[in-house]
């Protein structure tokens, strides 16, 4: 007799276990709003990433097109993975002085991890990340950027 | 009703007999020619059924997933899946070099003729049936065991350990549960009378056998949704195919048009079993009747189609599967086994058994 | 039979050998496993691993001590904070310094916030891995939320390296104590709803309850630690027994079971997310003020010796061996991961039971591949 009683309340049971999973699934079936889907590509207009987020190097210049950066080459020591490359030239200043200026900022972004160690150790803030992160391209020759602008100067107090 | 004549499916097949009589006078002749549109337009409706069953469980369960599912082909993505299925088209149909090339080729054909003949007496609309064989519940489960052969070859012709695995299992599932099946349609025969599904259907006109308030037709009803779930491999029974641990099981080696039809005849044995349950539970294509009740509702209940009524209650039974599908884990190898012999098969013996009793004293209605 | 012993499908005994990976959709990664097989029963089982060693730990060598960090990340993906972290308290405990309590209370919160984002993946994999598609998707609605968080604040979801010697990279962001509290309340609401369809569900129960048996002398045997070892009755938290940063100034249980199967080894981790919910409620709030980083030289060097750190990672003990010859890159550097240690005693306990079981030990033992490898 126990056994008979064992063997319906297993059934009982299970039943009613099973059907308190489906509840779940019933529920979400019924309540569309509770959809979770970000449809990425036709959200691209209203999509906007966390400010933080790091999406690849950027130098900001501003409208003189004059950036910060001095080429300490604080950066290229700072990165784990040599996806910078800093390229010097010796400048002529106006007052006659030489100065060490950039020539250029090569930015590797296919070796890039993203670990934000080089914008951390920029004494002058002249890099930031930026929060594009659609970089899929065709061409992987693509992803080494140069950084500064063509002709671009250090902005002027920054040393 | 001459209204309502008009649109039934029955009309139809009678409006076409008569037109092609016009111009055939021999029997034979018309016969043939009868029987090939019959065939042309069932593989035409199953394969839209499918189409239609393929994009309702992705629907389904996306929206339980909390996705949204494809929609993007087509209105809400409805032409998705005749994209998948010109993408599968195009695919080479690989035949692994090592198989058993001539029964790797035949299984998946065997998989879907075997689904496809057990169509024949199914009962879509009022008078509408492609053959109504007296013996048709028989028939039913008889070809439907046939398509374990498939499973089995193909898991033993692709020389692939997963997919013999996978057929094993199939093996030993499919033949287990046959049983419990067959015994829960028959506590309908032994009421009905009769093993006609056109018959059973009629017996159904003053009530559906599972709203007649049998306690044993309900529990019937309820094993045979299980057991047919565990019949067709569909999850939390779909051992044969266990992605998770079998990566496939037995269609691991299929690709292409090959593997699309294991799919065509999943979802047509979907819809055999659950059409099946809907005829012998849910009364077919009769509509619903409120016995003492007002005759104006059961008026326009007679208004709706017969196809309709058994349409509906059919995709309600394919909801309810696939509603298992997305919401149970699977069932360990041993323990299916176990839940057929400890459990489905003794409570359908005994169940079985009142039924009979029922039946002699004359205690149903 | 001759022919299939040759052909390496079966061996002398008549068992069946079946390679289970490096591709196969339990093993979550690139795991191989040989298994014997006889029918569907295991007799015996081989992993082979390094199908994704990256030589981190050499790697590391020519690294600064600031920069190696970063590559922890890697390893065991799902807990880049509690990885990164290690190192960090690792490079203080040689400089002898300690991070700021701003930072430590940061630190632990985003930890506790890392085990809660990997028990949910680990709870939604477990649906997976038994044929539950759903619960997956569910268990990724509460772990974007966390993620969303770690992106808000840290930069980036996966691979933070967020934490630095001394502290922390940058301060929290403005929004970080609101998000963590609207997906705590967010969390505590949805415990029913997993218990509905994962832990009451009688499938799940019985795929669970009795599979894969570890005891508790095996378990210490093979240095198994993190949840897995707790659910056989093994007290090894470190966070307990080990305080690291602000865990000694938090009340929290370690969650122990003598269940020993893979249902104890699930309710453990369902209540450790229980309890990690209930230390960032106690910590959010009480953040204190100050900096979020201790001032450190540009170019850290470390008196020469070896140092041992030990953090409790969501898969279990993670110990950094760290030696340093004095100079700017640390001399060899060892990682004791948890997971190569938990990997180590599959094969004992999956003996015996069927594929099914397998796939459900796998995923109860929680194993990311990358951190076996390295």
């Amino acid at each position: 007799m126990a056994f008979l009683v064992n063997y319906f309340k297993t059934i009982y049971k299970t039943l009613k276990s099973l059907l308190t999973g489906m509840k779940v699934t019933g529920y979400y079936f019924t309540h569309l709003r509770e959809i979770h889907t970000e449809e990425y590509p036709d959200n691209r207009a209203t999509l906007t990433m966390f400010d933080r987020f790091r999406g690849e190097v950027i130098m900001p210049h501003n409208t003189d097109n004059e950036h910060r950066c001095t080429g300490c080459q604080a950066c290229e020591i700072a990165c784990p993975n040599g996806s910078i490359k800093i390229i010097t030239k010796q400048e002529l200043l106006p007052d006659g002085k030489k100065k060490k200026r950039i020539d250029t900022f090569v930015y590797h972004l296919d070796l890039c991890t993203m670990c934000n160690l080089c914008v951390v150790s920029c004494p002058s803030d002249a890099i930031v990340m930026g929060q594009n992160f659609e970089h899929s391209v065709y061409d992987k020759k693509t992803l080494k950027k140069i950084l500064n602008n063509p002709d671009s100067k250090l902005m002027a107090g920054v040393e | 009703m001459n209204t309502i004549f008009l649109y039934s499916l029955a009309g139809l097949a009678t409006l076409i007999h008569n037109w092609l009589g016009k111009f055939i006078s021999s029997e034979l002749g018309l016969h043939i020619l009868e029987l090939a549109i019959i065939g042309l337009s069932l593989i035409v409706f199953l394969v839209l059924l499918c189409f239609f069953l393929g994009y309702m469980e992705r629907r389904v369960a996306a929206f339980m997933e909390i996705r949204l599912g494809p929609n993007r082909v087509g209105p809400q993505g409805t032409l998705q899946i005749v994209a998948d299925t010109v993408k599968l088209l195009f695919k080479e149909g690989l035949t692994p070099n090592s198989s058993d090339k001539f029964l790797f080729n035949l299984a998946p054909f065997i998989m879907v003729i075997a689904s496809m003949m057990a169509i024949a007496p199914i009962a879509f609309a009022k008078d509408f049936q492609i053959y109504d064989i007296n013996i048709g519940v028989l028939y039913v489960s008889a070809i439907s065991s046939i398509s374990v052969l498939g499973i089995l070859m193909a898991g033993w012709s692709s020389n692939n350990k997963y997919s013999l695995l996978g057929a094993m299992r199939s093996g030993a599932q499919i033949v287990s549960y046959e049983l419990s099946v067959g015994l829960s349609l028959i506590s309908i025969v032994i009421l009905s009378g009769s093993l006609s599904l056109g018959d059973i259907v009629l017996s159904q006109q003053n009530g559906w056998w599972l709203f007649k308030g049998h306690i044993p037709i309900l529990i019937s009803f309820v094993i045979f949704i299980i057991a047919s779930t565990a019949e067709i491999n569909r999850a939390p029974f779909d051992l044969a195919e266990a992605d998770q641990e079998l990566t496939g099981g037995f269609n691991t080696e299929y690709s292409g048009m090959k593997f699309a039809m294991f799919l065509l005849s999943e979802y047509i044995n979907l819809f055999i079993v659950s059409a099946i349950a809907a005829t012998l539970f849910l009364g077919g294509w009769m509509p619903f009747h409120i016995g003492g009740g007002p005759s104006s509702f059961n008026h326009i209940m007679d208004l709706i189609p017969s196809s309709i009524w058994f349409l509906g209650k059919t995709f309600t039974i394919i909801f309810i599967i696939m509603w298992f599908r997305w919401t149970f884990p699977r069932l360990r190898v041993d323990q299916l086994l176990n839940l057929e012999w400890k459990y489905l098969l003794p409570i359908s013996m005994v169940n079985i058994i009142i039924v009979t009793l029922i039946a002699i004293m004359g205690w149903h209605f | 039979m001759r022919g299939l012993i040759e052909e390496n499908i079966i061996t002398e005994d008549g068992e069946f050998i079946l390679n289970i990976g490096p591709q196969h959709p339990s093993t979550h990664g690139v795991l191989h496993l040989k298994v014997w097989l006889d029918g569907e029963t295991i007799k015996k089982i081989e992993p082979h691993i390094g199908y994704i060693h990256r030589s981190i730990e050499k790697m590391s060598e020519r690294l600064s001590y600031r920069n190696f960090i970063f590559a922890t990340s890697r390893m065991d993906y799902l807990a880049a904070h509690i990885n990164n972290e290690a190192c960090a308290l690792t490079i203080e405990k040689a400089l002898q310094i300690e991070a700021t309590p701003r930072a430590k209370f940061v630190r632990t919160i985003l930890s506790e916030l890392t085990r809660l984002a990997s028990h949910q993946l680990w709870w939604g994999c477990t649906g997976l891995d038994l044929g539950a598609v759903t619960p997956f998707f569910y268990a990724f609605r509460e772990r974007e939320a966390i993620m969303a968080i770690m992106e808000e604040t840290c930069g980036a979801r996966l691979t933070q390296n967020f934490m630095v010697p001394g502290g922390i990279m940058t301060d929290i962001h403005p929004n970080f104590q609101q998000r963590t509290k609207d997906i705590l309340e967010q969390i505590k609401g949805k415990y029913k709803e997993y218990d509905d369809i994962m832990s009451g569900n009688v499938i799940f129960e019985n795929r669970t309850k009795g599979v894969g048996y570890l005891s508790k002398e095996d378990a210490i045997s093979f240095g198994v630690t993190g949840p897995t070892a707790r659910a056989s009755g093994v007290s090894c938290d470190i966070r307990k027994w080990n305080p690291y940063s602000a865990y000694d100034q938090v009340e929290f249980d370690e969650i122990l079971s003598n269940g020993g199967d893979c249902y104890a080894r699930y309710q453990v981790r369902m209540k450790e997310m229980r309890q990690s919910v209930s230390i960032i409620e106690q910590l959010i709030d009480n953040i204190p003020e100050g900096d979020f980083q201790e001032k450190t030289k540009m170019v850290i060097k470390l008196p020469k010796g070896e140092y041992y750190q030990r953090v409790e990672t969501p898969r279990g003990e993670l110990g950094v061996y760290l030696v340093s010859d004095g100079s700017a890159n640390p001399y060899r550097i060892k990682y004791r991961s948890p997971n190569f240690s938990n990997l180590s005693v599959l094969p004992a306990i999956a003996k015996g039971y069927k594929i099914g079981d397998l796939v459900a030990i796998m995923a109860t033992i929680d194993l990311v591949i990358p951190d076996i490898d390295r």
